[in-house]
């Protein structure tokens, strides 16, 4: 294919990102979150470079499964990201880590020579990584214009495609990242442009993937049963026994290792995250995303093989030359342009992750370590963070350039990606111990990365460096001087390992040892006790982290401030002080005062964000005039403060508790007076009421005692007015007995069924006599005389009769009338009962079905009665789950309503099952 | 309480999935035979990765805190 279109195309590819990267940019505000959880999501595929684009299927093709394990180890942690990433995501927001180095150096006392040690490595074991992004551009470039690899390393810097990609990423990595000085703002742009590329280079993965699978062979079940008939693709359909295993074992964990630790990748999931629940889309997104780029990675290696059996052709490229092989050249553009993706995303994360670090742990400690550099640069130290990013990720870009021009030939590039993740799993102990052991020590981690790291230097760089000379053949056959125990391929007689196994299971070890043992015999200084005790339990402290105490000791606020104006500006930095000190209540209003504690921990905290935390402490301490202080007095403050604020909620529960009790207790108070009070009135009452009748009865009984001699009518009369009496007396003392019952609830009633009409004649029928007497008329007027109602049937009369007697009490002799009308709506029958008389004022309408209401109202009329009846009246509808009300005018007569349900055993029957 | 019982349906799941693509499960599916077209090994680890995405998925969309 002509050069040129396959170089315009990558262009225009890399404009494209570009373009995404300044619009994402510019809408970073508008962003909906469920849009930055998917792009948090993607950007996660930055895992999957060059190596996986077209060396998966390579592996693939040579060991079959094993090529798998390395996307097995990242989802099989997945799960676990609730637990262990949000937690490091915890601690670097409130501690403003934007690298891993940053991190590590952090939690072990916020130590330079850890942070640079960290550095180093990370160096040493990501630049190869690099360069064979570079290297996967230019071979698949040569590939698709001139059909094949020539392996003529031209002279002509111009003719290589390589530094024209360096220059590009440089060009994208400075535009976007290096725009400012805080490092722990967000760069949106950048991830929405690596998104992008996880997509595309998945997308041309698939395509290809369906291509061969369904355009030349007839699908998956035509694939495989061809690998079935042929001993070499056959054989890589399972996995050899046990080494097998044991590869697949240590690639899992050690993949899994290097998904948390390689720098690319702690920037995209804990630097770039803008919010912890995002986790919670990755966890699922993630792996799915390997799922499905890994799917057609076997029927691809095995399609290759059956395609150019014995050609000779690299199973590397197999992505690119079948479609080359079928002419497709469209196809062939979209995997290049999958490439490019894979590899671009690699190289800008990874270097601008690299340059912070490199920045942050070891130019600025360096700059701010030294008085003499710190005067010559004081005037424009937030100048210095910018540019020393700016050059890291220019030196970065060219030593990974050098590096693959330089030792390509000594380095076989293609094992670098493992050698690459062995060499950042060395972090693992110290890093996943930080988090866990509030015990482990800055010595301890410091002798468990190096000791890691020489051994991964002495089993897996030294054996590819010098296996080209005959001494060095010598010495890795032999082992050093003939002692084959320190064999760099089999140290201490462990054979039968693959090399990377091999360098993964010593390297730990010896790591994971030392990390332990040294930890528990050296001492923390007062820092790293602090700084550990946060970091286990970030999630206790980092509500209550801003006012902790971190240091102690004395800096004037106008030295502080001046230290922090060198990065922000004067205006600024005056700003934010004054905010902090509002948002605390802290006096700041006297310049010649000490500041107080925790404005320096904001100071220094913000200048972390900066130039990182190592930097930050030299910087801070520089200024301070620092005391001596005990570990007990960090570890007691910061308890403290912890207990102060559980007692503080505890006590804010409790007191709302007590006042609820209060609250409640004084209701039941005012309820138990109220009841107190009816209870008083009632006694009184009723005495009253006794009284009456018992007066009237001894009057007449004293009459009859002290005149024997009376006449016989007047006897008769007076004996009759005793026995009336006394009827009333006990008519009112059952009342009050009745109405006791029906108060305490004792009163049960006994359902039967009856007709409406039934229940109205036996009433009128009892009132007979008297209605006869006032000779009255009566009116019914029943619309369905023969509805069943299911009652107690004897004190439903009571009601009929209590409000009849009534009615008769207040109605005029002959031209009296009273009428009774029932309905029935919806299963609830109503009856009225309506007369003639005086009629109730309005004012007693509401208060007449109290108990002794007349009582209580003596300017009333005073009727015959004991003022009872409609009180009990009331008590019995309300049982029968029915209700009564009166409507009346004065002087044209009084109408009282009552209601209640005609079948009042299922109503009963629902309320007692709960319903 | 229910941040918690989260937390260790995760870590369980985690424990399982490493546990069912490892060695001995592993060995007892390596075989050179094809099931439904697909080699039994891969069938297998695809299997197992795919439930564990969807119960990932399930577990993830639960309880948002």
């Amino acid at each position: 294919m002509s050069p040129w279109i396959v170089v315009i195309s990558a262009f225009a590819y890399l404009a494209i990102l570009f373009w995404i990267a300044f619009r994402a940019q510019k809408n970073t505000e508008q962003a909906k979150s469920n849009t930055k959880a998917w792009i948090y999501s993607l950007s996660l595929g930055v895992y999957c470079t060059a190596w996986t684009y077209y060396g998966s299927v390579g592996k693939a093709s040579r060991d079959g499964i094993d090529f798998l394990a390395v996307y097995i180890g990242p989802t099989l942690l997945a799960p676990l990201w609730w637990v262990v990433l949000r937690k490091i995501i915890r601690i670097s927001t409130v501690q403003r880590i934007t690298t891993l180095a940053d991190f590590i150096s952090s939690r072990y006392g916020k130590n330079i020579s850890l942070g640079s040690i960290v550095t180093v490595v990370c160096f040493v074991g990501i630049i190869p990584y690099i360069a064979l992004q570079l290297k996967a551009i230019s071979e698949s470039f040569e590939i698709i214009t001139q059909g094949q690899l020539t392996n003529s390393s031209s002279n002509n810097i111009l003719k290589d495609t390589s530094i024209y990609v360096v220059a590009s990423m440089a060009l994208f990595t400075l535009l976007f990242s290096a725009r400012k000085i805080q490092t722990t703002e967000r760069n949106e742009g950048i991830m929405a442009a690596i998104a992008f590329e996880s997509i595309v280079k998945l997308v041309a993965f698939l395509i290809i993937g369906v291509f061969l699978t369904y355009g030349i062979f007839h699908g998956f079940g035509d694939i495989f049963s061809q690998a079935m008939q042929n001993d070499t693709t056959k054989k890589l359909l399972t996995m050899p026994n046990s080494t097998g295993y044991r590869e697949w074992f240590w690639i899992t964990l050690l993949s899994a290792m290097a998904f948390m630790l390689l720098p690319r990748q702690f920037h995209v999931s804990v630097v770039e995250n803008t919010n912890e629940n995002h986790i919670r889309k990755a966890m699922w997104v993630f792996p799915s995303y390997l799922f499905l780029i890994n799917l057609f990675v076997i029927p691809v290696a095995i399609g290759g093989l059956i395609l150019f059996q014995g050609s000779g052709v690299n199973a590397d490229y197999y992505l690119l030359n079948i479609p080359l092989h079928f002419d497709n050249h469209l196809l062939a553009l979209i995997i290049f342009i999958g490439g490019i993706s894979a590899a671009t995303s690699m190289i800008i994360v990874e270097t601008m992750a690299l340059s912070t670090m490199f920045a942050n742990n070891l130019l600025i400690p360096l700059i701010v370590g030294s008085e003499k550099l710190k005067a010559t640069f004081s005037k424009n130290l937030s100048g210095i963070s910018l540019w020393s990013r700016r050059l890291s990720i220019i030196l970065i870009l060219l030593l990974a350039y050098f590096y693959y021009h330089q030792l390509n030939q000594y380095y076989s590039l293609v094992s670098i990606g493992l050698i690459s993740f062995v060499s950042v799993a060395q972090f693992a102990p110290a890093m996943l111990g930080g988090i866990f052991w509030k015990k482990g020590t800055k010595a301890g981690a410091i002798t468990a990365i190096l000791i890691g790291f020489a051994i991964w230097t002495y089993t897996l760089v030294i054996p590819s460096l010098i296996g080209n000379s005959a001494a060095g053949q010598s010495f890795l056959e032999n082992g050093p001087f003939g002692i084959s125990l320190l064999k760099p391929s089999a140290l201490f007689g462990l054979e039968g390992f693959s090399p990377i196994s091999h360098a993964m299971f010593w390297s730990m070890f010896f790591n994971i040892v030392c990390y332990i043992t040294v930890s528990l015999n050296t001492a923390q200084s007062v820092l790293e006790k602090n700084q550990s005790e946060i970091f286990v339990d970030i999630f206790k402290y980092s509500a209550i982290y801003e006012s902790t105490v971190a240091l102690k000791g004395k800096a004037s606020l106008p030295d502080l401030e001046a230290m922090l104006a060198q990065f922000f500006g004067t205006e600024r930095t005056k700003q934010v002080i004054r905010l902090f000190a509002k948002k605390y209540e802290i006096d700041i209003s006297d310049p010649s005062h000490p500041a107080d504690y925790r404005i320096i921990a904001y100071a220094e905290r913000l200048l972390s964000g900066i130039i990182g935390s190592a930097s930050a402490r030299i910087m801070v301490s520089s200024i301070l005039d620092e005391e001596e202080i005990k570990i007990d007095e960090v570890v007691n403050i910061l308890k403290e403060s912890q207990q102060i604020l559980s007692s503080n909620r505890e006590l804010t529960r409790k007191s709302a508790e007590l006042s609820n009790a209060l609250n409640e207790l004084a209701e039941a108070n005012n309820k138990l007076k109220e009841n107190d009070q009816l209870k008083d009135d009632f006694l009184s009452t009723v005495t009253h009421e006794l009284r009456t009748p018992i007066t009237s009865i001894r009057a007449f009984s004293e009459i009859l005692y002290d005149n024997q001699d009376l006449e016989e009518v007047d006897r008769q009369h007076y004996l009759g007015i005793v026995i009336k009496e006394t009827e009333r007396l006990s008519r009112l003392i059952s009342q009050v007995l009745d109405l006791e019952r029906y108060e305490s609830g004792r009163q049960k009633l006994t359902l039967v069924k009856v007709a409406c009409s039934e229940l109205i004649h036996d009433s009128l029928e009892a009132m007979d006599q008297l209605i006869k007497e006032k000779n009255i008329a009566v009116e019914l007027e029943l619309e369905n005389p023969n509805q069943i109602l299911i009652c107690d049937r004897d004190k439903l009369m009571q009601v009929f009769l209590n409000l009849l007697s009534n009615a008769l009490k207040f109605i005029e002799d002959n031209t009296g009338r009273i009428i009774i009308r029932s309905k029935v709506v919806e299963e609830i029958i109503y009856f009225e009962v309506e007369d003639n008389g005086k009629g109730i004022p309005a004012e007693y309408q509401q208060i007449i079905f109290e108990k002794f209401f007349q009582a209580k109202n003596q300017l009333m009329r005073k009727p015959k009665g004991s003022g009872l009846g409609l009180a009990i009246c009331s008590k019995i509808l309300d049982l029968h789950k029915g209700r009564i009300s009166v409507s009346s005018e004065e002087n044209s007569g009084a109408k009282f309503s009552f209601s209640l349900p005609a079948k009042l055993d299922q109503e009963l029957k629902e309320e007692n099952t709960g319903i | 309480m229910k941040e918690r019982n989260s937390k260790q349906k995760l870590i369980a799941l985690a424990i399982a999935a490493a546990v069912l693509l490892n060695i001995p499960i592993l060995e007892t599916v390596n075989k050179p035979v094809l099931l439904f077209g697909f080699p039994l090994l891969y069938f297998y680890v695809f299997l197992v990765w795919l439930a564990l995405i969807v119960i990932l998925f399930r577990l993830s969309r639960r309880n948002p805190s």
